[in-house]
């Protein structure tokens, strides 16, 4: 087959870059780029040649030497003759640390608040309207600060938990015999791991994603033939047994540390600072009021009619929330809740209000401060926060393609 | 390649502009006041008195350049700095002084690009710790929890000390010294540390300033000094021979009172500009030694009416005396 017929050719004028609606908007396109890339060159140019005419340059040779100062929250070994790298990469775990559990919290928070505001009991819904807007109406910093405060004098001072010099007993004991609630922390029992302790927490690991296994298989055999197998008492099974077995069989290599006195504060066991539980119950309780107003969004866009059949069908009212709802009501949570998410991992930033060590306390806090070297720090921490709500962004759309309506 | 064009273009308009800068002296003068960075408040060093007026002894610095250079020792605007936003307000220009207890150390000197002009205060890290906690020096304090101002040299001494003493602690860092006492006064933390005019300044403001201790241990040296911009040199002897003027007057007996009476000494005459053009010689007119010094006095009575013993701070001139009496301070002559 031939062409049969070609476009007539126009013949192209300069003045058809203004006249002709083809090309205008292409024409005002490229201006625009032009004035963008103008302005951009404009401001580097003249940050280069202020930083030339005060004799400074751009170099990272710093996150080589050794950072001189300590971190209280280590994830990973760290001591003072650490290089400044080091320091930044124990600063952006704590970062993730605290912007992960917040997530999960705040994710907690706003589904129960977001559900229960639209209960029917008049008390609990007006509970929850006043928890979601007295806290998402206070800016997150003055509500990290209040419980910052109120923690570090609500709980005991440690000096009550100290033997007195006198060797009579102290005024305050561990409760249970195995956690402090102290102005410094909270102080509880860690895991220990000796040779072989891996293998047993790689076993429970893997028996938790056994779980979920069988729990498809479940799904699936339920929907082959109609039984509905037992699934809490296997999966109890799956996840104590292996663990156990493997536990005994090497030897038991996990032990639990208590925490124990000392001359000034507890010793072993894993402190949770007051500034952690601070920042991490603040953005958790902030955002949650947000992710509350989500849930509750998300549900309401679900037509009544789908609750009315669920329940013509005689199902329960919890399962036709967790069925039949908010199974449908993630397609309208997720968006918004992405970027909740990203407000808490920018929000954590706030770290340093309460002394807690993040990537802005330790890069660009004490690092920018004893090198000076601010331009360097700040733009590496443009890019770690960046890449972070990136990734998290990635993730979130991910999911959210895999909730969404499938359309044959 | 146009772009490259443009961007050369660009950076010769700028490169042009920045040679046109005036110098500090000319523009504190165009300005009419002297911008001094202080601090957010540290007692009897620079703080808001009750009218609002900023008080101390880094203060008086900062008065002092400004009576010498403007004729006027309140043609000051204070602008307060943290730990850690001093040295960016000093390096961007606005501000044109920093009189805020900062340490005298090589790379700030040289990597950061400053000009200390001296020294005002000699000073040393130390620590505070509450009497019932049976502490007497700072080597007992194996696992304590420590605040520690964030930004500070103090930060890297104390690191180095307890690594040298091969013990623990705990760092709890705080963005101001006056949320770190909070803090401390709080118990959150066992131990503050900072520089010790600081710590006895901060504790003269307790309610009980008696239930706490200032350990004998002293971990570093913290040479406190005003400090300017690298490479304005006319503004850098300025700001320097204001601080020598202020402490060559003690040396010499030259007091607030006594500006006006008849010398036989020199030394004392050229300094008030009655003999000699020193004054000519950093772009300033004859009197401006004596106007710096009728902001405050000299430098003992900066000391005395600020810190000294006489005042709830109550520190003791130490280190901090005249060279003819055992301490630091010695100036080089005015000639």
């Amino acid at each position: 087959m031939t062409t049969l017929s070609d476009p007539p050719k126009s013949d192209f004028r300069i003045g058809m870059l203004l006249s002709d609606t083809r090309y205008r908007s292409y024409t005002f396109q490229f201006i625009a780029l032009m004035a963008i890339i103008l302005s951009v060159s404009y401001l580097v140019s003249n940050l280069l040649a202020n930083l030339d005419r005060l004799g400074q340059d751009l170099s990272y040779e710093f996150l080589g030497a050794p950072a001189g100062y300590d971190i209280n929250q280590q994830p990973i070994p760290y001591n003072s003759q650490d290089t400044h790298l080091r320091a930044t990469v124990v600063g952006a775990m704590n970062t993730l640390i605290v912007a992960f559990l917040a997530c999960v919290t705040a994710t907690i928070f706003g589904v129960i608040a977001g559900v229960l505001r639209l209960s029917n009991n008049w008390i609990i819904s007006k509970l929850m309207s006043v928890y979601v807007e007295i806290f998402r109406n206070i800016p997150v910093l003055i509500w990290l600060i209040i419980i910052f405060t109120i923690t570090a004098n609500v709980f005991a001072p440690i000096a009550e938990f100290r033997i007195p010099r006198d060797g009579s007993d102290p005024a305050r004991t561990l409760i249970f015999g195995v956690m402090a609630f102290t102005n410094q922390g909270v102080f509880v029992p860690r895991l220990t791991f000796d040779a072989g302790g891996m293998f047993v927490f790689w076993t429970f690991i893997a028996s938790i994603i056994g779980i979920f296994v069988y729990k498809s298989y479940v799904k699936k055999h339920l929907f082959a033939t109609g039984k509905e197998l037992p699934f809490w008492l296997p999966a109890l099974a799956i996840l104590v047994v292996p663990t156990l077995v493997m536990y005994l069989v090497l030897g038991r290599p996990v032990g639990v540390q208590l925490p124990e006195m000392g001359r000034f504060r507890f010793e072993g066991g894993l402190q949770l600072r007051t500034s952690f539980i601070a920042l991490w119950f603040a953005l958790s309780i902030y955002t949650g009021a947000f992710i509350a107003e989500n849930v509750r969004a998300g549900i309401l866009a679900i037509s009544k009619g789908q609750t009315e059949a669920a329940a013509a069908l005689g199902i329960r009212p919890g399962r036709i929330m967790s069925l039949v709802v908010l199974p449908q009501a993630l397609r309208v949570i997720i968006p918004p809740l992405i970027s909740q998410y990203l407000n808490i991992t920018k929000n954590s930033s706030l770290a340093i209000a309460v002394g807690y060590m993040d990537l802005t306390g330790t890069l660009g806090g004490i690092t920018l401060n004893q090198t000076g070297r601010a331009i360097e720090c700040v733009l590496l921490l443009m890019l770690f926060y960046l890449t972070i709500s990136l990734l998290i962004s990635l993730f979130m759309n991910w999911y959210n393609n895999s909730v969404k309506l499938k359309e044959r | 390649m146009k772009k490259t064009l443009f961007l050369g273009a660009l950076a010769a308009t700028t490169l042009a502009a920045s040679g046109a800068f005036a110098s500090t002296l000319d523009e504190v003068k165009a300005r009419g006041t002297l911008n001094c960075g202080v601090t957010t408040g540290v007692p009897g060093f620079a703080e808001p008195d009750a009218n609002g007026v900023w008080q101390g002894f880094d203060v008086a610095v900062c008065r002092a350049v400004a009576a010498a250079v403007l004729g006027d020792g309140n043609a000051v605007t204070f602008v307060p700095t943290t730990g850690k936003t001093r040295f960016t307000a000093l390096a961007s220009g606005e501000i044109d002084l920093l009189a805020r207890n900062t340490t005298w150390t090589f790379s700030r000197d040289t990597d950061l690009k400053f000009e200390f002009v001296g020294v005002n205060y000699y000073d040393g890290q130390g620590f505070m710790v509450p009497k019932d906690l049976g502490v007497s020096s700072a080597t007992e304090l194996d696992g304590a929890t420590v605040c520690i101002q964030t930004g500070t040299t103090t930060e890297l001494n104390l690191a180095d000390f307890f690594r040298s003493n091969n013990i623990s602690y705990e760092p709890v860092p705080i963005e101001t010294g006056s949320e770190a006492v909070q803090q401390y006064l709080a118990g959150a933390c066992d131990v503050y540390t900072t520089d010790r005019s600081a710590l006895a300044a901060q504790r003269a403001n307790f309610e009980t300033p008696d239930a706490h201790v200032l350990l004998p241990d002293v971990v570093s040296k913290e040479p406190l000094g005003p400090l300017v911009r690298h490479g304005d040199n006319e503004w850098g002897d300025i700001a320097r021979w204001t601080l020598n003027a202020l402490i060559t007057a003690e040396e010499l007996g030259v007091t607030s009172a006594n500006l006006d009476a008849e010398s036989g000494n020199p030394e004392v005459n050229r300094l008030l500009g009655r003999e000699g053009d020193l004054g000519a010689m950093i772009g300033l007119d004859a009197e401006w030694a004596k106007r710096a010094l009728a902001v405050g006095g000299n430098y003992g009575e900066i000391f005395a009416s600020n810190i000294g013993s006489e005042t709830p701070i109550g520190l003791a001139r130490g280190l901090n005396a005249q060279w003819k009496d055992g301490g630091l301070l010695y100036s080089p002559p005015f000639r």
